[in-house]
């Protein structure tokens, strides 16, 4: 098992927003985790990768074998978790070389393996930048700093690229992307995906299910996972809407 | 009053020894400035300018004056190794407040000088009458009185009119000695009609003694001429450091000037710009950096006193520890100065509970057709971005590194002289790293 969410409560300044999830991952897995808004998707997504802003009540989360929740932000990057964030952060004056640079050392160091010298990293960055047809410029620029809503989204999975994750979770990587650029990463997710890493896939709508396949498909919606499918439970969902789930959960 | 009275009587008992070797130029503004110092005295806590700067305890020290002109004990050129290399620079030491002589001022463009400001008075004292002591005359701070009463020597650069310098001229200051010492430093800068040079100034510690650095400098920026002034400072802590800088700008000319202090101990920096004619422009930026328990002041003003100048401020503090900073950044914009651009802009990170930042703002406009904006933020490192770091693998300290570092950016990016921009990069990232724990290129003894 990859990713093992055991009964997991967490809450912001009090107020609880997950009351118990539960979720198992296995390798080579995609998951898609839907819901309508505020139903703790994003609440999921920063628990799971240590924001700091959230508090965790209750519950284990059990990733590779090591308990997730005693680990930094940075150490759960290092094991191999990866999240594209619903809202990349800008970070004027560092750049994408010196974060990226700073990102893939410090992973390889985790690993005892030598920094990589500045020419195969430069080789890495070109040939990992082609996936999502990342344009140079940005590369130099700094980090997500006068990026479109597309760029930003296709940087996001540049980075994962770069950083090669057991585990990856979008965060609404679809929305305020146009067409095209949905499908160019879309199209990068799935250059990516092995047999051996999982994707989770957090979304409201189900266009981006059209071009990354999930396994299963997660209903999350007040803080609990309410129904697990296959496929066509995100077909459904984008047919009737969601207050069909939302009546049967109150019968 | 008892700590002026030290100075005064050290003045009326020694003042045929401190003006026996002297130029008639330098000799010529003592006696006017002792009784203007006699009058105002040091700046003090109860002075608005000083509220934050309080100078009285590194005052209250028994200062030695070196008066009697004693050589100096070491070769800096053996003794401390460049700073900046890759700049090709013409490479001048003041150890204290003595102009080191080794005779080496050659392959200078012609009429240009460099060197002993009072060497050079003594030959051409009617270029310089017109400028030595002119910008700080009216000065109401104590200290640059004190300055030009006991001053002995100095640092001039003159470059005449039209002569473009390709070189960069490097000054480095040192502090040295075993004893705790008053420096009074004297610089002059003289940019004729349509000249232009870069200067770059470095301050140095080289003893752990209290050694208290009084400096003055003029400078002058003639018709269409351009001045880039680069001024670091890497002293001790137990360094003080008070500079009165006064810069008269004729039309059309530029100036830029950036200041970083990246290790001090009490820090003050007074920056004065005046424009004597139309259409110059003004570029001030600096970077402070501050730990332990050091104190950064940096009071800027300029004088809009005409129309179509420029002037642009951009100065960001970094405050760790319990240390201290303080910005004060004045703009007058006179009646009559229109199509005035002035723009100031002041950010600054405090890293600790403890750290302290005071920004004082002002703009005073009093003409109708302008363009003037200022900004000042103070705040911590944005916890967004930290976090986005730390998700991608970046450990907190390297990304709390980073981000001051991107912090300090934009300011570095002024720098025009590409090696000495590369150079400071690196400087400030030891400096955050902590490994700046002695000067770099420093190979002095007892250091």
């Amino acid at each position: 098992m990859l990713l093992e969410i055991k009964n997991l409560h967490a809450s912001i300044e009090g107020k609880e927003i997950l009351k118990g999830i539960n979720l198992a991952i296995s390798e080579g897995e995609i998951h898609a985790i839907m819901g309508p808004n505020g139903s703790g998707k994003s609440t999921l997504s920063a628990v799971l990768t240590g924001n700091p802003t959230f508090k965790v009540t209750e519950g284990e989360v059990w990733f590779r074998g090591k308990n997730l929740l005693e680990m930094s932000p940075e150490d759960r990057s290092r094991e191999g978790l990866f999240l594209s964030f619903q809202y990349p952060v800008e970070i004027p004056g560092v750049s994408m070389v010196n974060f990226m640079r700073a990102a893939v050392n410090e992973h390889r160091k985790y690993r005892d393996e030598q920094p990589l010298s500045a020419s195969d990293f430069l080789k890495l960055m070109r040939e990992k930048r082609g996936i999502v047809e990342l344009e140079s410029k940005l590369a130099n620029r700094s980090v997500n700093e006068g990026f479109s809503g597309g760029e930003k989204k296709r940087n996001e999975i540049f980075q994962m690229a770069m950083l090669n994750p057991k585990l990856s979770i979008l965060d609404e990587t679809d929305s305020g992307l146009d067409i095209d650029a949905l499908r160019i990463v879309a199209q990068g997710v799935n250059k990516l995906s092995t047999p051996d890493n999982s994707t989770i896939v957090i979304t409201h709508y189900q266009r981006l299910l059209d071009y990354i396949i999930p396994d299963k498909v997660h209903i999350l919606y007040n803080g609990r996972i309410v129904k697990t499918a296959g496929r066509e439970l995100a077909i459904e969902l984008e047919q009737r809407g969601y207050d069909w789930i939302k009546k049967e959960i109150e019968e | 009053m008892q700590m002026i009275k030290a100075y005064t009587d050290i003045y009326e008992q020694h003042a045929k020894t401190v003006s026996r070797s002297c130029s008639k130029l330098l000799n010529g503004r003592r006696n006017k400035a002792f009784e203007k110092f006699k009058s105002l005295g040091f700046p003090d806590a109860s002075q608005e300018e000083y509220r934050h700067c309080d100078l009285n305890e590194v005052l209250s020290i028994d200062y030695g004056m070196n008066i009697n002109r004693i050589d100096i004990p070491i070769n800096p050129y053996d003794v401390f190794s460049c700073d900046v290399p890759n700049l090709s620079t013409k490479l001048f030491f003041i150890v204290n407040d003595l102009f080191y002589n080794n005779g080496k001022a050659i392959g200078l463009p012609e009429g240009v000088f460099c060197g002993s400001l009072n060497e050079f008075s003594k030959t051409h004292n009617a270029v310089l009458e017109p400028y030595y002591g002119k910008l700080s005359a009216d000065s109401v701070d104590g200290m640059v009185s004190l300055n030009t009463t006991f001053t002995q020597d100095g640092f001039i650069v003159y470059v005449p009119s039209g002569v473009v310098m390709e070189k960069p001229i490097q000054l480095i200051q040192i502090l040295h000695g075993k004893e705790d010492m008053m420096v009074n430093r004297r610089l002059l800068i003289v940019i004729e009609d349509g000249a232009q040079a870069q200067l770059l100034i470095c301050d140095h510690s080289l003893s752990p003694s209290r050694f208290f650095s009084n400096q003055v400098a003029e400078i002058f920026i003639g018709k269409g001429a351009s001045l880039e002034y680069y001024e670091l400072e890497m002293n001790q802590i137990n360094t003080a450091r008070i500079s009165n800088t006064f810069v008269s700008q004729a039309e059309s000319s530029k100036l830029l000037m950036n200041g970083i202090t990246l290790q001090n101990g009490l820090t003050r920096n007074n920056i004065n710009v005046c424009f004597t004619g139309e259409g110059a422009e003004a570029n001030l930026s600096g970077i402070a950096l501050g730990d332990q328990s050091q104190l950064i002041d940096n009071h800027l003003f300029v004088d809009h006193a005409l129309p179509h100048c420029t002037s642009q401020e951009l100065y960001k503090y970094v405050v760790d520890d319990a240390a201290c900073g303080i910005f004060s950044g004045r703009i007058l914009v006179r009646e009559g100065a229109q199509k005035t651009s002035a723009y100031q802009s002041n950010k600054n990170l405090c890293s600790t509970n403890k750290s302290r930042m005071y920004a004082k703002p002002q703009l005073e406009i009093y003409a109708d057709d302008v363009k003037c904006s200022h900004g000042t933020a103070t705040g911590q490192i944005d916890e967004n971005a930290l976090f986005y770091m730390r998700s991608r693998g970046i450990s907190e300290p390297e990304a709390r590194l980073l981000l001051k570092l991107a912090f300090t950016a934009d300011v570095l990016d002024r720098i025009q002289l590409e090696p000495l921009k590369n150079r400071m990069r690196m400087l400030v990232d030891k400096r955050f790293r902590g490994e700046l724990s002695k000067c770099a290129g420093c190979s002095a003894p007892n250091c």
